[in-house]
């Protein structure tokens, strides 16, 4: 089981397979919009897990890469009249810019200081989309114009599950090309020892700002998709509790485990929804299950498995 | 994992199908009821849940009992708009009276319109019905309309140039782009206007400015949350003798607990629902606003909010259109409440049309002025 896992196609079809399969039986689009809501946030977790999991560094300012993206197609298609597809790669480039430029200074920092300075970076996107009412809606946000294929506006939950599902996929194979490439392994190096990839002759500067920057485009690509889903933005989707939750994903899935996003970012928007059956408690019970997992599956849940399931093998 | 994936999705199945008799008359309310605006979104889901259930203690509407689903969205427009999505598709309700904040409301809308199931909004924005979608009604107030009464209120006084400070937080802004907007129609100038931010602590310097400002004859201040109070408080105590006017944003006691004595004098434009006790008897509102405070207070011991008469206002309108409509057809009881006429409410009077769908009018406000740390009626 472990080695069939550590195949990147078998994988890929798994993923394939938790897509297409849902998406037959699913019976109405409250449950597609959910599963649309599940790969979104699984495609920014996975861009973050780079990040976090496999190189070691500590944003808490992701979901402004969300908000980035977000806003790109709602501002861009409505103030200049800019076709709804090509505001996603707009959003892309300029997330990619922005992570570009921040990503030199702040990556020089390590540890509390990192994570201060990611953290001021997604208050400052968040602050910036509530204040720039002109701009932004305000607080309140902005609708979003719909996306448009060959005539047809694409608004249905469903289209979305498929398109989010087929970006998550595609996102999945880029992030298992990118670890099995020379940068993947100087990204793990440095995750073990930043000292040690220096000496082995990794460029850890340029390392460090080459996995930000990809991690925030991954970031882009979700935010487009939720806006574009919802058809309106408010600023909350950069706030702080996203870019906390999203760690969380990151966390509860497994650091530096691709499958872990998808697990993490799963289980923490559908279990909301399952708990609903418990009314007020709802939330104490979302606490209490997250605690149970981290002190009894610490290092995630894919990877604790994974290891049990090697255990039992051997 | 699969396991976990289809245990999940089974308990979703079953807590759809859980759900009780047909023939129950399903209504749902997406409220923020935690989160930075549960202090809205907590008296409404009380105000809904305690009449729905004192309606079926009463036998329910046309003989068929109200089942009420509330989901909390946190305050989060994105979960928002899944509870919604959740409403419509899963429990199938006939309609909804929730919405607490202007951006939760204005992302669940269009899976309303889309899905042809009428929304009742408890936010306070215009641009909820403004333009007019066909299936989203609010009840509470605009801010435009307490823009209006201030500056109603200004001119009959005979003020026209005055200053404004407003908070830059979303309820501030939002009011203080309204009232630039209807300023010129009273012949009101705004001679100079300044701003703070929602967790300032001093607003001595942006008050100078404005001070300095020449013939300035009064000052506004559109603002939520402890800004105000530092402002009347800051107002006070740089000797400011112009008259201030707060917004509805502060109508609460605890402003007057908050700014102190500084507060004697401060002018607001307020719902009713907070002066009850003191309107004349000859005032059709009171019996409804007095009938609603009791009963929320004696039931949740906590003082009474507008927030909770919003709910009230809402679900009252949709059981009357109910009622009128004779059933649980969505698309009829959308035309009902569209038909609402002359429906007396905590808010004021509610005159709905094809082209309004709030309904208020400026009447529906009262403009309070404090006087010895108590409000007291001022025209």
């Amino acid at each position: 089981m472990a080695r069939f896992l550590a195949n990147r196609w078998i994988s890929l079809a798994l993923v394939a397979a938790l897509i297409v399969l849902p998406g037959l039986i699913l019976p109405s689009s409250y449950y597609f919009r959910v599963g649309a809501l599940v790969f979104i946030s699984a495609l920014a977790v996975i861009g973050l897990n780079l990040l976090l999991g496999f190189a070691g560094q500590v944003s808490l300012g992701h979901a402004g890469f969300v908000g980035i993206g977000a806003y790109a197609v709602a501002i861009l298609p409505a103030r200049f009249d800019v076709p709804v597809l090509l505001a996603v790669p707009a959003g892309m480039v300029l997330s990619a810019l922005v992570a570009f430029v921040i990503g030199r200074p702040i990556l020089r920092l390590k540890g509390h200081f990192l994570a201060v300075a990611t953290l001021g970076f997604g208050v400052l996107v968040a602050m910036v989309l509530a204040n720039e009412v002109g701009w932004t809606g305000g607080p309140d946000g902005m609708s979003v114009k719909r996306l448009e294929i060959f005539g047809e506006r694409i608004r249905q939950p469903r289209d979305w599950y498929w398109i989010s599902g087929t970006l998550l996929l595609i996102g999945m194979a880029i992030a298992q090309n990118l670890l099995a490439s020379p940068t993947g392994r100087a990204l793990r190096a440095l995750h073990d020892s930043e000292i040690a990839a220096r000496v082995a002759g990794v460029d850890v500067a340029r390392i460090k700002v080459t996995v930000f920057v990809i991690s925030a485009v991954y970031a882009s690509v979700a935010g487009s998709c939720l806006a574009l889903l919802n058809g309106h933005v408010t600023p909350d989707a950069a706030g702080f509790l996203q870019s906390v939750e999203m760690v969380t994903m990151v966390v509860l899935g497994g650091m530096g485990s691709l499958f872990g996003s998808i697990i993490g970012a799963a289980f923490l928007v559908i279990l909301p929804q399952a708990l609903t059956l418990f009314h007020e408690y709802e939330h104490l019970m979302l606490g209490i299950l997250i605690i149970l997992i981290m002190i009894f599956l610490r290092d995630g849940i894919v990877p604790t498995l994974h290891r049990l399931l090697m255990e039992r093998r051997s | 994992m699969m396991k976990t994936f289809t245990g999940i999705a089974a308990s979703l199945a079953l807590l759809g199908a859980s759900a009780a008799n047909a023939q129950d008359i399903k209504i749902g309310a997406v409220l923020s009821v935690t989160g930075p605006a549960s202090f809205l979104g907590e008296p409404e889901e009380k105000t809904l849940k305690m009449y729905v259930d004192e309606i079926n203690a009463k036998g329910g509407v046309k003989g068929k009992k109200l089942q009420l689903v509330v989901y909390d969205d946190g305050g989060d427009a994105n979960k928002a708009r899944t509870f919604a999505t959740r409403l419509i598709e899963e429990d199938k309700v006939v309609a909804m009276v929730g919405g607490t904040t202007t951006g939760t409301s204005m992302a669940m809308g269009p899976a309303f319109d889309d899905a042809q199931v009428p929304f009742i909004s408890l936010a306070g924005a215009v641009v909820i019905v403004e333009p007019v979608k066909k299936y989203v009604f609010k009840t509470p107030h605009t801010d435009r309309m307490a823009c209006e009464k201030i500056f109603e209120d200004m001119k009959k006084r005979g003020f026209t140039k005055i200053g404004m400070i407003s908070g830059t937080d979303g309820f501030g802004k939002s009011m203080r782009d309204e009232c630039v907007k209807v300023n010129a129609k009273f012949g009101i100038e705004i001679l100079g206007e300044e701003t703070y931010g929602p967790r300032d602590t001093d607003m001595t310097p942006q008050l100078t400015n404005l001070r300095a400002k020449a013939g300035m004859q009064a000052v506004i201040n559109p603002g939520f949350g402890q800004g105000p109070a530092i402002v009347t408080r800051n107002y006070k105590q740089l000797g400011i003798n112009l008259p201030l006017y707060q917004s509805h944003g502060v109508a609460s006691k605890q402003f007057i607990e908050l700014a102190g004595e500084a507060a004697n004098g401060v002018r607001l434009p307020a719902a009713a629902l907070l002066v009850a006790d003191i309107l004349p008897d000859s005032d059709p509102q009171k019996p409804v606003a007095l009938a609603y405070k009791k009963k929320f207070e004696e039931a949740t011991k906590q003082p009474v909010s507008t927030f909770g008469g919003h709910a009230y206002d809402g679900l009252m309108i949709l059981v009357g259109a109910i009622e009128r409509a004779g059933g649980a057809d969505s698309k009829k009881i959308r035309d009902e409440i569209e038909k609402t006429k002359g429906f007396m409410g905590t808010a004021g009077i509610f005159n709905m049309s094809a082209t309004d769908h709030m309904g208020l009018e400026l009447s529906a406000f009262k403009m309070l002025e404090i006087k010895n740390g108590n409000w007291a009626l001022a025209d």
